[in-house]
């Protein structure tokens, strides 16, 4: 996984509430085998119309953010259906930090798979930081090591992170690799647990 | 020291270990896959050359993007190519690591969260996992059930184990007697509807009370299954008599002497009366009535009998600007009786609401009634052992000659990935659990109800009191 250090780069303002993840990567695009190349569905029917055509009044379509690698968002980001095609599809755009006052929680597990940054700021910091992005100067400074936002005003937010989870992205950690060297705890358990829900042991 | 709630007696039950990044490796028991959202996952075991640990703990099916037509002529014969590409891919997948399989086609086949109880696989005081959100569907027989991520399954396929961090305990008291004509889909709309599709974030619930024991398992996993909709973790009802009697004799339930081993341990899982709930949530089910969803989010809920709401009565310009958007998105005119909206398409199915009482209780709203003359109504039931099922009651009969389609079984409309799906602009009464936006097709409109209210609106030809339908 690529880690995650430090981010510098435009914010784009989606001041919508509740973005579920059928509207960062509609179903059409799931039918895919691969992690690669989902940037062209996401935000898809936000994004663009019926005939395809971009719509201007769309943030991401919208010149001034153009290669912005932040988004900031309203409250409970990424509900609904537990698809990891939403934060491969932000990746992929380019977008590497979603700031919301709230996330759900299958997405919110799922970005720390993928060295995506969640950040999650009360309200009304999340308020002022979208004010600032819809301002003359989006470029916003992120530095996971030291939990702060610098905004373009050059004010600095901080922003409270699980320590585990800091150390994971900052890393870039195989969490499977990680897992497989309690191989010996897991075997232990596995014993333990053939005496006593032996019926769970013979195929069904 | 205070008691232990079911939750964490299931958790307790599931350390392997705790890292001292604070996360806990958890034993995972039942594992279900499917072909949307493993491929990636097999890409990964494949590229670091890691084995899938426990192959007879891993079960597949095929049911996102199957159509609901056809499945005899075979995966070859799916028109979609992508879908087929994702169908064949699990196929080998499964081939290749030697996991068990019901394919497109197999009678014991159908949606996850169908198969997984109708096959006795899903059991009392389980961790179950599954790369779909309506997971929660399994917390119904008090089995600690949740939706992951693909990372996630990859995850659990190399290690059978999940590295989580634990949630708080939430408990929903649901107390008295439901009116007729009300049931579990109506008591998880009013969940919804009070708390939030943010509500249950970092929570797992846990649903007691006199009106959850009085649901058939079938409901409660009705409940279960629309609590990821409140962002709950997970939802569980404690394992009782009832539970037992659905899992005696189902094909993966233990059997001789095994069943009373597992009876006297799936009995331990229950909450102690002195264990304490970081929240605490009372509803009285004499106030619940038939809901649908006015909106685009699960919890813009309203009585059948009740309006979408005025927007020149909301104060809040944000609030009073979203329920705008939802309803122009909707077709609704503000302050409009939810009653007076003309329906297109009835789809009666999905994890939500596909199983056998589902489907009684839509036939008997449809028995000797005729679809009305511009909807298309669809039932598709959730497995085909629960098609077999229907079938052999005369359900089918009754459907059929009301005007419904009969069809085979998948995810169907739910989320349209496969060939059925809403056109832009049509208005669909629906028994699946998300009304998003383009969720049944872009620009298709979803209102979320009952079976019994889908198949009520199908007959009227708008949403209606299923309990005054002529």
């Amino acid at each position: 996984m690529t880690p995650f250090t430090t981010l510098d780069g435009k914010a784009a303002p989606l001041d919508v509430a509740n973005v579920d993840t059928d509207q960062i990567i509609p179903k059409q695009f799931l039918k895919t085998v691969e992690r690669e190349g989902l940037a062209k569905g996401l935000f898809y029917d936000l994004r663009f119309d019926e005939a395809g055509n971009p719509k201007p009044d769309f943030v991401l379509n919208q010149p001034q953010y153009a290669g912005a690698s932040v988004l900031i968002a309203g409250d409970n980001f990424g509900c609904g259906s537990s698809r990891e095609h939403a934060p491969w599809a932000l990746l992929d755009f380019g977008l590497r930090c979603v700031i919301a006052p709230t996330f759900a929680d299958i997405f919110y597990n799922n970005c720390f798979e993928n060295g995506l940054l969640p950040i999650t700021l009360p309200e009304p910091v999340v308020r002022q930081l979208m004010t600032e992005a819809k301002g003359g100067n989006h470029v916003f400074s992120i530095n996971l090591a030291d939990q702060a936002v610098i905004t373009p005003s050059g004010e600095i937010v901080h922003f409270d992170i699980d320590p585990g989870r800091k150390e994971k992205l900052l890393k870039g950690l195989d969490a499977i690799g990680e897992t497989l060297q309690h191989n010996a705890d897991i075997g232990r358990y596995e014993y333990k647990r053939s005496l006593s829900t032996p019926w769970l042991e013979a195929r069904p | 020291m205070s008691g232990k709630t079911l939750y964490d007696k299931i958790w307790d039950a599931h350390l392997v270990a705790n890292d001292p990044n604070g996360e806990t490796i958890l034993y995972i028991d039942l594992h279900l896959i499917h072909e949307v959202t493993s491929p990636q996952a097999f890409a990964g075991l494949r590229a670091h050359g890691r084995p899938v640990r426990r192959p007879d703990r891993t079960l597949a099916v095929a049911d996102h993007n199957v159509p609901t037509q056809g499945q005899s002529r075979g995966v070859g014969a799916v028109a979609d190519p992508e879908a087929r590409l994702q169908l064949e891919t699990l196929g080998r997948n499964v081939a290749a690591n030697g996991i068990e399989f019901f394919p497109m086609g197999d009678i014991r086949n159908g949606i996850v969260h169908v198969v997984g109880p109708e096959q006795g696989r899903t059991q009392p005081g389980m961790t179950i996992v599954c790369g779909d959100s309506h997971t929660s569907t399994h917390g119904a027989f008090g089995a600690l059930a949740h939706g992951i991520g693909t990372s996630e399954v990859e995850h659990v396929l190399a290690t059978q184990t999940l590295r989580q961090r634990k949630a708080k305990n939430l408990r929903v008291v649901v107390d008295g007697d439901l009116h007729p004509g009300v049931g579990a889909k109506d008591i998880a709309l009013a969940i919804i509807g009070e708390i939030g599709t943010a509500g249950g974030t970092g929570y797992v619930i846990e649903y007691v009370g006199s009106a959850i024991r009085g649901l058939s398992m079938e409901g409660r996993m009705t409940l279960c299954n629309l609590t990821i909709e409140a962002g709950a973790k997970a939802g569980l009802v404690a394992p009782d008599q009832k539970t037992w009697d659905y899992l005696q004799g189902r094909p993966a339930s233990p059997k001789g002497g095994a069943w009373e081993m597992a009876l006297s341990y799936w009995k331990t899982f229950f909450t102690d009366l002195d264990a304490k709930f970081d929240r605490e949530i009372h509803l009285k089910a004499a106030d619940i009535a038939p809901l649908v969803t006015w909106g685009t989010s699960p919890e813009d809920v309203v009585s059948v009998t009740g309006s979408v709401p005025d927007t020149t009565a909301i104060a809040d310009e944000t609030r009073r600007a979203q329920v705008q958007r939802a309803l122009d998105y909707m077709g609704l005119s503000s302050g409009q009786r939810i009653d007076t909206a003309r329906i297109d398409v009835v789809f009666i199915g999905s994890c939500t609401n596909s199983r056998i009482e589902d489907l009684r209780s839509a036939a008997e709203v449809a028995r000797g009634r005729k679809v009305a003359g511009q909807v298309r109504a669809m039932v598709v039931p959730g497995s085909g052992l629960v098609k077999e099922q229907a079938e052999a009651e005369g359900l089918d009969a009754i459907f059929t000659e009301a005007g419904f389609e009969w069809r085979e079984p998948g995810c169907s409309m739910c989320l349209a990935m496969n060939p059925d799906r809403l056109e832009p602009g049509q208005r669909c009464a629906s028994t699946s659990n998300r009304n998003f936006e383009g969720r049944q097709g872009r620009g298709g409109r979803t209102h979320l109800m009952s079976p019994a209210m889908a198949a009520a609106a199908a007959i009227a030809g708008h949403i209606v009191d299923v309990r005054r339908l002529d």
